[in-house]
């Protein structure tokens, strides 16, 4: 279990104090899925990246809970996916160093490293292309390079910052099938940030709904939608409808008094 | 993979045709320039400008001879000694620099001290330094051009992208991994940018110094020519040099495609 308690985080801009995370708190259970939605320009990207030991924190904790640890640097236990993969990857190296060069800590064994490559790929529908240069790659591919990349180094926390905002809108949805697959296959809990409603409401088990700067965390809702999710049937049941006007319209409220929380 | 390879051939394809029709557009000038200059000075009596006949056929006499040994090699042995020093030495000392930030700052102003020095007025003090044989010449290409390729490598290694420090953080990267894996290849198209500009700067020091206190050397001969009145040959030196230059820097380029080839059909997409 991953717990956030109480988190803040305060920028330092030019010697003034620039408050982005106000008061964060929720726990992500193992082998849920967790997504984060708020108003473009809420801390979102800063609160993976606090989550992740990517960046110091100014206060509260980020506790991994079945070992106690507190995560300051990024632990082993967590890999991200980063929204904007053409930055992500390697260019000069193929496709299958980039996934395989992290593992070269976690691996000491050549042959269980390519393999470990070899299942990461395929598990992304991307076999074959280990002799690819990513930029030979379309972006919708090249961001599954990125998930092969984090789920080779067998997290037990995949953490995504907002991972299919820069592809079309039908990369989009196979995307997000890909994801929900993969988990099931590499056992993993994803925490995914997005702007996208629907797509926070399709994927989750719980949606975090968090609020424009100063952020806090508006509302926890459980999305009680059966499983395995489809595109066309999930999204076409009333529930999903009344669950994505519910996070809308805490959305919507966030966007509109962001005074009356200040 | 059929539309990757499609793609890539393609790109291919359309580099070869624009690169041959390249050639030739650019091989009109030149032609007319040489053709016309053949004609213009054909039964020129003037001793400054000798026919273009009478120049090429000294060019050959001369530097097709034993010249190629005796002149040509040393030459090009000096400026590529140089160079090696200077890309080695700019190269590590750079990728140091960009990482110690205080280091750099306190270094920058003898840093920009000795770029600004003009390199033909170091020719007096390196012959003081080191004589008058090989050494003084290839220290002096070497200190000349590391500076573009130091200053360059600094701001390359320093200049990552901060997506890639977060990716090398999350896979929790050593220092060295980071250094081999990623900051050394993110900086190259810049540190080879600022070996090309190098390579320039050596090939003028390589003339130069040859010019003052030299006993061989293409730069040498044709300075010779022209105190011994013998026109053509200074000519056909001058004709050479622009030659060597050519090549060197063509050849530099094909290094620098099969290097960058990730940066720039990344580019193209």
């Amino acid at each position: 279990m991953l717990t956030v308690e109480h988190l803040q985080k305060t920028y330092n801009v030019g010697g003034k104090p620039l408050e982005v995370l106000r008061d964060i708190s929720f726990t992500v259970d193992e082998g849920e899925f967790v997504t984060v939605v708020g108003p473009s320009g809420a801390g979102k990207t800063t609160l993976l990246r606090c989550m992740a030991g990517l960046l110091p924190r100014s206060g509260g904790t980020v506790m991994l809970t079945r070992t106690g640890k507190v995560v300051d640097a990024p632990p082993p236990e967590i890999a991200c996916v980063f929204q904007d993969y053409s930055r992500s990857l390697m260019p000069w190296y193929k496709v299958g160093r980039n996934v395989g060069l992290p593992l070269r800590n976690t691996i000491s064994d050549k042959a269980e490293r390519q393999r470990a490559v070899d299942d990461a790929l395929r598990s992304v529908g991307l076999e074959g292309f280990a002799d690819s240069y990513p930029w030979q790659l379309s972006g919708g591919m090249q961001q599954r390079v990125a998930i092969a990349r984090a789920i080779a180094y067998r997290p037990e926390f995949l953490i995504m910052d907002e991972p299919f905002a820069s592809v079309d809108a039908q990369t989009r949805a196979d995307l997000e099938d890909l994801i929900l697959r993969v988990r099931q296959i590499a056992g993993v809990t994803v925490v995914l940030v997005t702007h996208d409603i629907d797509e926070a409401v399709y994927l989750a088990d719980r949606v975090v709904v968090v609020s424009g700067r100063p952020t806090v965390v508006m509302d926890v809702i459980d999305i009680d939608l059966p499983r395995p999710r489809s595109q066309v049937t999930t999204k076409g049941l009333p529930r999903f409808g009344e669950l994505r006007t519910q996070v809308a319209t805490l959305i919507s409220r966030a966007s509109a008094e962001p005074a009356a929380r200040a | 993979m059929t539309t990757t390879t499609s793609i890539v051939t393609a790109a291919g394809r359309k580099r070869w045709s624009s690169g041959a029709r390249g050639v030739a557009i650019s091989l009109i000038v030149p032609v007319v320039i040489l053709v016309a200059w053949w004609f213009a000075s054909e039964g020129s009596t003037s001793p400054f400008f000798p026919p273009l006949r009478t120049i090429l056929s000294t060019f050959a006499e001369t530097w097709l001879s034993d010249r190629v040994l005796s002149d040509i090699v040393p030459s090009l042995v000096r400026m590529i000694a140089g160079f090696a020093i200077a890309a080695v030495v700019g190269v590590v000392l750079g990728a140091l620099l960009g990482r110690l930030r205080l280091a750099a700052s306190a270094l920058n102003p003898i840093l920009q001290f000795g770029r600004a020095l003009p390199a033909t007025a170091l020719i007096p003090v390196a012959i003081v330094l080191f004589g008058i044989g090989d050494t003084p010449k290839i220290v002096l290409i070497a200190f000349v051009s590391c500076f573009p390729i130091l200053l360059n490598t600094i701001d390359g290694v320093r200049n990552i992208d901060p997506v890639l420090e977060d990716v090398m953080g999350s896979f929790r990267l050593t220092r060295l991994q980071r250094f081999r894996w990623v900051q050394l290849h993110a900086a190259s198209p810049q540190v080879i940018a600022g070996m090309r500009v190098a390579l320039s700067l050596a090939f003028v020091v390589m003339v130069a110094t040859e010019m003052l206190g030299s006993t061989n050397g293409v730069g040498y001969v044709t300075l010779l020519a022209q105190q011994g009145f013998q026109i053509p040959l200074m000519w056909s030196g001058l004709i050479l040099l622009g030659l060597l230059g050519l090549i060197v820097n063509g050849l530099f380029v094909l290094v620098e495609r099969g290097l960058l080839r990730w940066y720039t059909q990344g580019q193209e997409d």
